[in-house]
């Protein structure tokens, strides 16, 4: 029964994580941890060159091993079909989608060209070493810079891409402006590297049937994909991901271990596993190089006259990867005249993807670099040019926002901070030998929804089972979908369990771009209140009818009873009321309507906003940089728990401190290949690098948003914060860097 | 010795039983007996075989700690570690400290607790390491203040970037201790 003495969960409470627990226990399993009777290792063979043909595998040693099972590689896989639709997914962009193991073709280093398949995990990675093989190379590049002399414009874009839209005569006005900055930015092709390695269990069940535990962000995604590639009809494959090691978009599409897996299986009608090494986490999805060239110019009073704000960023040979890289500016400041241009750039790698607010945390942040420039070549204070600048409406389309609480974020960041005490001339603020340095960025981010269902199972004594087709990659999906549910039906949390993370389970859009929560949310109060009305139904039938026959607005539910808004004394549980209606189960399943559109008149801007200040203090003889504070604050409409909300921008925060001072990618172009592909030499921001990270969530209520008025905050952390580091880095030590990360090299010249 | 049949050839293989070395452990408190090459990792020995899977794999290079467990008490990176070299020892993975609280009377242990209440994880893969860590951390009884522990828990990574929590975590449980 319902313990009267627990109270209601209800959304905007700071619960713990639901699947804390389990985490913390070790007993949340991962995909490559499920036990499988007789499963066998698949050890991903990569390529050694980046571009021409494979002549021939020389398997003989690793065959001769007596565990070694088969040695898969194009010449003797089993058949796949012939034509790209078969590949593609639900977000995958315009090409040819990457075919592992489809013919002798090379196209980028590290692509897996065999697997060899072991008893052992041991075995596996042993004979993979054995194995020897003979190319026939061609010519390639992997270097943006000379990429980009034949950048372009695709025909075919991403469905979910748009090009920015320019106003005015921006040129003109630049070149009439008194006061003007402009820079060529640069930003290195970052890899996501959860900490989880991408990693596939398939369990061959017989009878065409496979259950799939995979690393993805969209069990149904991957569902579809597998079905299409490999012939299985789409209810004979489960897939399963009930827990996620982080993944920040690079398993948004399915990556090449699932599909290598799932072939292998194939082809020995067994269970197999395949797990990527941290070395071949660098040989697939990653975030585009990125150039940027801004062009700001004011009036004498700090008033912006124009914006130029044009990108390239790269993608492969074979695909065509777009990201909303321009628009951010534009959108965010007030100024008549403002022109963008975006292109892409082929680089013989694998096609470069979404990760943590594509487009946004390198154009924004790029873009808010060349703000601060210009608010110096002005004389305003920094965060004095952004209000000066405020638009209240998204200035590219002259839509208004459902909400936009910048201003806000911008007041409150700033007392937090301290930003008033700030001396703005650089090398004007000491801390011992230390210069102190204090910068402010802003950054936006979509407000996306998407139509999600979920299902809902009420037991007469309380307990309450929510389910969707969801994931939980850390971004605190359970625990929402839990809450969400306690709330509407008036129950402490401990009695609601939420299930994600299974193909089988109601439809849900992948975990991306910050909207599960407002759609996976929005779907289970939906499902919930569904459950609330037929308990009503079912109480009407008790004797004597206690409730009078009170609709839904004359009630609450709270504590596991129905009560009388007007006469609380008057309550049935809710185990009475399934009872008197004979009823051992309440479900409902469905999904919320909801219209984000409009018209053209109608139709309104959708986006988070923040405000970071950061503290840097930096060594004026050795230029080593620390950020020492940093304080965000965050309009992102309501917040469902701002303990795991919290959680969220302190993660974005982190990884933009790590754009800032430590993330790099370093090809040798000679080679084609990665050279820096582990943690020793990738740098992300590790416990020293992290000191005080302060996040304030800004009152902003939005009932037009989404049907829960919730935003998402899974991204908008990391946008701009690179900038306010950078900023703050200049404000130290009066040196300018255009191209990320600030390595010491680049403030000692 | 695990003789499963696969495909027809023994999983132990020619190369093991002639290289098969045997050793002993006490995991979580439990003697366990094995015969395994010398080339097995305590991590994949954990994982694989005891389906220990509560220690992770980040990148089995040393560099990222999510495989850290107590070996003797000490906060070891499990993927660097052979097995055979170990024998004899007393190992200690995150199922076991949380029975380690369960014996004090509590659910969780200490650590484990306040990771939960700090929210000092996401995605929860490095967070067994980040405990283990932590414990070895408390047991070596050098670090007391938070920098100290910032530090001393560097060779610990967590790219969902909840390092803020995990410090006030682990200082939350060495100031309980201190003042016990």
């Amino acid at each position: 029964m319902t313990s009267p003495t627990r109270t209601t969960a209800r959304i905007g409470d700071p619960l713990n994580r639901v699947d804390g627990v389990a985490k913390v226990t070790g007993q949340a399993r991962y995909a490559a941890e499920h036990p499988v009777e007789g499963l066998l290792y698949g050890w991903v063979v990569s390529s050694g060159i980046t571009k021409g043909r494979i002549v021939r595998i020389h398997d003989e040693g690793a065959r001769a091993l007596p565990e070694v099972v088969e040695v898969m590689t194009h010449t003797n896989r089993p058949q796949l079909p012939p034509f790209d639709h078969s590949y593609t997914d639900a977000v995958s962009v315009p090409g040819s989608p990457f075919r592992a193991l489809y013919d002798e073709k090379a196209l980028f280093n590290g692509q897996p060209i065999a697997v060899v398949i072991a008893g052992t995990l041991e075995t596996a990675r042993y004979a993979a070493s054995l194995i020897d093989v003979e190319y026939e190379s061609e010519s390639h590049n992997t270097d943006f810079a000379v990429a980009l002399t034949s950048q372009f414009v695709p025909n075919d874009k991403r469905s979910t891409f748009e090009p920015p839209q320019s106003r005015g005569d921006a040129h003109a006005a630049y070149d009439a402006a008194p006061l003007k900055v402009a820079a060529d930015f640069h930003v290195p092709a970052y890899y996501h590297n959860p900490m989880e390695m991408h990693a596939s269990t398939v369990v061959w069940e017989g009878n065409g049937r496979i259950t799939v535990y995979d690393k993805t962000q969209g069990p149904q995604n991957v569902q579809a994909y597998l079905a299409a590639v490999f012939g299985f009809s789409p209810e004979h494959v489960r897939v399963k991901n009930p827990y996620v090691g982080g993944a920040f978009g690079s398993g948004l599409r399915p990556q090449y271990q699932v599909y290598l897996a799932t072939l292998a299986a194939k082809m020995l009608e067994r269970s197999v596993r395949v797990v990527l090494t941290r070395q071949q986490m660098f040989s697939h999805v990653h975030r585009p190089e990125t150039v940027q060239t801004v062009a700001l110019a004011t009036d004498t009073s700090g008033r912006l006259q124009a914006i130029i704000n044009d990108a390239a960023t790269s993608t492969s040979r074979f695909e065509d990867y777009m990201e909303t890289v321009c628009d951010w500016g534009l959108m965010n400041y007030a100024c008549e005249n403002a022109s963008a241009k975006y292109t892409i750039a082929r680089v013989d790698t694998y096609t470069s993807g979404d990760m943590r607010a594509p487009g946004a945390a390198t154009g924004m942040t790029l873009f808010e670099l060349a703000v601060d420039e210009m608010a110096y070549a002005a004389s305003v204070d920094p965060l004095q040019f952004r209000l000066i600048n405020y638009s209240d409406k998204n200035a590219m389309d002259g839509t208004p926002f459902t909400s936009k609480a910048l201003r806000e974020a911008c007041a409150q960041g700033a007392e937090k901070f301290g930003w008033s005490r700030r001396t703005p001339a650089p090398r004007s603020m000491r801390d011992g030998r230390e210069l102190v340095g204090w910068g402010v960025a802003t950054g936006i981010w979509d407000a996306l929804f998407e139509k999600t269902s979920a299902h809902a199972k009420l037991l007469p004594n309380g307990d309450l089972e929510v389910a969707t087709a969801a994931s939980d990659i850390g971004t605190g999906t359970y625990t929402v979908m839990a809450q969400v549910a306690a709330d509407t039906l008036g129950l402490p949390i401990e009695k609601v369990t939420a299930t994600l993370g299974d193909s089988a389970l109601p439809k849900s859009t992948v975990e991306g771009g910050s909207k599960l929560a407002a759609s996976a949310g929005a779907a289970v109060q939906h499902v919930c209140r569904g459950v609330a009305e037929k308990l009503l139904v079912a109480a009407d039938q008790l004797e004597g009818q206690p409730l009078g026959g009170a609709r839904m607005e004359d009630v609450t539910f709270a504590q596991g009873r129905i009560a009388l808004k007007s006469d609380a004394t008057r309550s049935i549980s809710f185990g009475d009321a399934m009872s008197a209606a004979g009823l051992d189960t309440i479900e409902v399943e469905d999904s919320p309507a909801w219209h984000s559109g409009g018209s053209s008149q109608t139709r309104k801007s959708r986006n988070t906003h923040n405000a970071i200040f950061a503290e840097v203090k930096v060594d004026e003889e050795l230029c080593v940089v620390r950020v020492t504070r940093i304080v965000i604050a965050v309009a992102a409409g309501r917040i469902i728990n701002p303990k795991t909300a919290r959680s969220q921008i302190l993660g974005g925060v982190v990884m933009g401190i790590g754009m800032a001072l430590h993330e790099e990618t370093a090809t040798d172009h000679r080679l084609g290949r990665v050279m820096n592909h582990n943690f020793a030499e990738y740098h992300i921001p590790a416990h020293a690098d992290i000191q005080d990270i302060e996040v304030i969530f800004v009152d902003e209520p939005d009932p037009e948003v989404t049907p829960l008025g919730v935003k998402g905050v899974g991204e908008i952390g990391i946008v701009g914060t690179a900038a306010a580091v950078v900023n703050a880095i200049y404000h130290a030590t009066g040196k300018r860097v255009h191209s990320l990360p600030v390595t010491i090299d680049k403030l000692l010249v | 010795m695990d003789t499963r049949v696969f495909g027809g050839t023994s999983q132990a293989g020619a190369a093991q039983s002639s290289e098969a070395i045997g050793i002993s452990l006490v995991i979580n408190g439990r003697r366990r007996d094995f015969v395994i090459e010398p080339w097995v990792t305590l991590l994949d020995l954990l994982r694989e075989q005891e389906h220990l899977t509560g220690t992770k794999k980040g990148c089995d290079h040393g560099q990222c700690g999510a495989c850290t467990v107590l070996v003797d008490g000490k906060r070891i990176n499990s993927c660097l570690a052979l097995a055979v070299a170990r024998d004899g020892a007393q190992v200690t993975t995150i199922e076991g400290l949380a029975c380690e609280g369960l014996a004090e009377g509590h659910g969780l242990h200490p650590l484990q607790q306040a990771f939960v209440d700090h929210d000092a994880l996401q995605c929860g893969y490095c967070t067994p390491g980040q405990i283990c860590s932590a414990q070895g951390l408390i047991n070596e009884g050098h670090a007391r203040s938070r920098d100290e522990v910032r530090e001393s828990m560097s060779g610990n990574l967590c790219r969902c970037g909840a390092y803020t929590n995990i410090a006030a975590a682990v200082m939350e449980v060495l100031e309980k201790a201190d003042t016990r």
